[in-house]
């Protein structure tokens, strides 16, 4: 211990090349941080100051710090608010009993092939996502196979019995578009488990169910929370299925920006519905660091 | 017992066609000979729409723009992504947590909160929305992706091959060029097919900020009020065949390459 701290002759070239090599991962970040910086965070700070102006597009907006505009995100738009929370949350809760399965089905029983099945998973991401979502509507039809079954045995009514233009039809289209997004951190937690840990759980004598509830839940907890945050978070803001597979009566919070934007040009009210959407968000992701650290975040 | 062993692999499989039912549907109605605007119900088989891909010229105009936008996106989001991912793999440095959680939430940010934020800012500094803001919106949902995709893969090799280079004299631009670089190729290769995929799919971010411009997903959505021309369903049937072939091809190339090294 003292040897190092004897005045040996520092060498400045080696001290020099340490100082060059402590500074090489912040030059390695700086382009992409920047680029993050610039075309992320200020324009979610942009939209924070659009946020609270008022005006309208013909006299120009001012900053005055209307605070209503978001209240009116609880009030005015308090259907879709509940809607998108509705329509996540069961989007979510259907997508995790499909994906846990399939991916403990990949990760403990899919041998060598593997690598096979997740590419056959993700394969249809191949196909663009609009035209997979307008064949949902193909499928789910008025007097298409699926409704037509549904009525024989008995889950829809008879007559005017629909799913498309339904909650059901839309919550459809988010389990589709959102399984791959559940269940691939799940089969990465699930692949990093010691199978030794399963085996040791037999030999003391846990039944399967115990060994799964008490080893492999457990452990594969950050894949399950990871899938969920990939799932909740942008099915609640998406509004691609509630437009094509629902009707106005469907319409989300997604929606309501998408035409503020684009159609109706009212900036404040979109701008403050927008970032209670990414408000959200934060939470969600500070509540998940807290509990499973950043390290897995982006893994 | 026995037939409970079954129920996995057998659920397994129903996932997966599950998962290819709406793919089908779309390669199935490429075929359709379909009667007046709408593309929705079985009418019978047909070629014609394969031989008369672009009947409708607007759609091999988008399609250009979608392929030459994914294709500089995507180039972009990798480099960047990738001395990103260079960082984090390599080098235990102060903020690497912050760095971590910067780069999740462009992932689980809503596209709808992404579009319109970047749209808030081009409207803030009147710059008019075209080409140039959907590309860099592109870069910017790709990077972390690729950050991902190359990280995974560094995480994945031998230190020791580098040390080995240093210790030869190799200066540390060297080592990378000679040892680090073509050892992650496969991650970087990989993150640009995902970005490309990223980028051509598109559709929710570009709407916000691609003003006039058009590329194929926004071309299909504003068809899908007056009726979706069959040709669409060539268009991504032919982009499903092009891209899996390539990603087989890529698969391929890796495995020879692993088999080579051991």
């Amino acid at each position: 211990m003292t040897a190092i701290a004897a005045p040996t002759p520092v060498n400045p070239i080696a001290l020099a090349a340490a100082r060059r090599r402590r500074r090489v991962p912040y030059l390695l970040l700086l382009p992409g941080l920047l680029y993050l910086f610039v075309f992320y965070l200020i324009p979610l700070i942009s939209l924070g100051r659009m946020a609270l102006q008022s005006g309208n597009l013909q006299a120009g907006y001012e900053l005055t710090w209307e605070w209503e505009n978001f209240l009116q995100v609880f009030t005015t738009y308090r259907p879709q608010l509940l809607r998108s929370l509705g329509y996540s949350i069961g989007a979510t809760l259907i997508t995790l009993a499909l994906g846990y399965p399939l991916a403990y089905a990949i990760a403990f029983r899919g041998g060598r092939w593997k690598n096979l099945l997740l590419v056959l998973l993700l394969m249809p991401f191949l196909v663009p996502f609009l035209l997979r979502t307008l064949a949902w509507r193909i499928i789910l039809a008025d007097q298409g196979l699926v409704v037509e079954t549904l009525k024989t045995i008995g889950f829809l009514p008879d007559a005017n019995g629909r799913l498309l233009a339904t909650g059901w039809a839309v919550i459809a289209g988010l389990v589709y578009a959102f399984l791959p997004f559940m269940t691939l951190p799940i089969y990465v937690a699930l692949e990093k488990i010691d199978r030794s840990l399963l085996e040791a759980s037999g030999d003391l004598y846990a039944t399967p169910a115990t060994a799964f509830f008490k080893v492999t839940w457990p452990l594969s907890l950050t894949g399950v929370i990871s899938g969920t945050l990939l799932t909740a978070i942008p099915a609640a803001g998406d509004y691609i299925n509630s437009q094509l597979l629902g009707s106005p009566a469907q319409t989300m919070m997604g929606n309501v920006v998408e035409s503020k934007f684009l159609s109706i040009i009212d900036y404040p009210s979109a701008a403050s519905i927008s970032l209670t959407l990414m408000l959200a968000i934060v939470v969600a992701v500070v509540l998940y660091v807290r509990s499973v650290g950043s390290e897995e975040l982006i893994a | 017992m026995r037939w409970r062993r079954a129920l996995l692999p057998i659920y397994l499989m129903a996932a997966l066609t599950y998962m290819f039912i709406p793919v089908m549907v779309v390669i199935a109605f490429s075929f359709n000979d379909n009667q007046g605007r709408f593309n929705v119900v079985w009418q019978g088989f047909t070629l014609k729409h394969w031989l008369d891909p672009f009947a409708d010229p607007g759609i091999i105009e988008a399609l250009g723009v979608s392929l030459v936008i994914a294709m500089l996106a995507a180039a972009v989001a990798t480099v960047l992504g990738t001395l990103i991912a260079l960082a984090l793999a390599r080098y235990n440095f102060k903020g690497r947590s912050a760095t971590n959680v910067l780069l999740f939430f462009p992932m689980a940010t809503p596209e709808v909160v992404m579009g319109s934020s970047l749209l808030g800012l081009f409207v803030a500094l009147r710059v008019g929305t075209g080409f140039l803001t959907v590309l860099l919106a592109h870069v910017l949902f790709i990077i972390s992706y690729a950050v991902a995709t190359v990280r995974a893969r560094i995480v994945g090799f031998d230190r020791h091959l580098e040390e080995a280079a240093m210790d030869l004299y190799a200066n540390e631009w060297d080592t990378f060029r000679r040892v680090t670089l073509p050892m992650i190729m496969p991650g970087v290769f990989a993150a640009f097919l995902l970005g490309f995929a990223l980028s051509v799919d598109d559709f929710i971010v570009t709407n916000f900020t691609s003003g006039s411009i058009q590329t194929f997903p926004v071309y299909v959505w504003g068809a899908a009020r007056r009726g979706i021309p069959p040709q669409v369903n060539v268009v991504g049937t032919a982009l499903f065949i092009i891209t899996v072939s390539a990603m087989l091809f890529f698969l391929r190339w890796q495995r020879r390459s692993a088999l080579k090294k051991a």
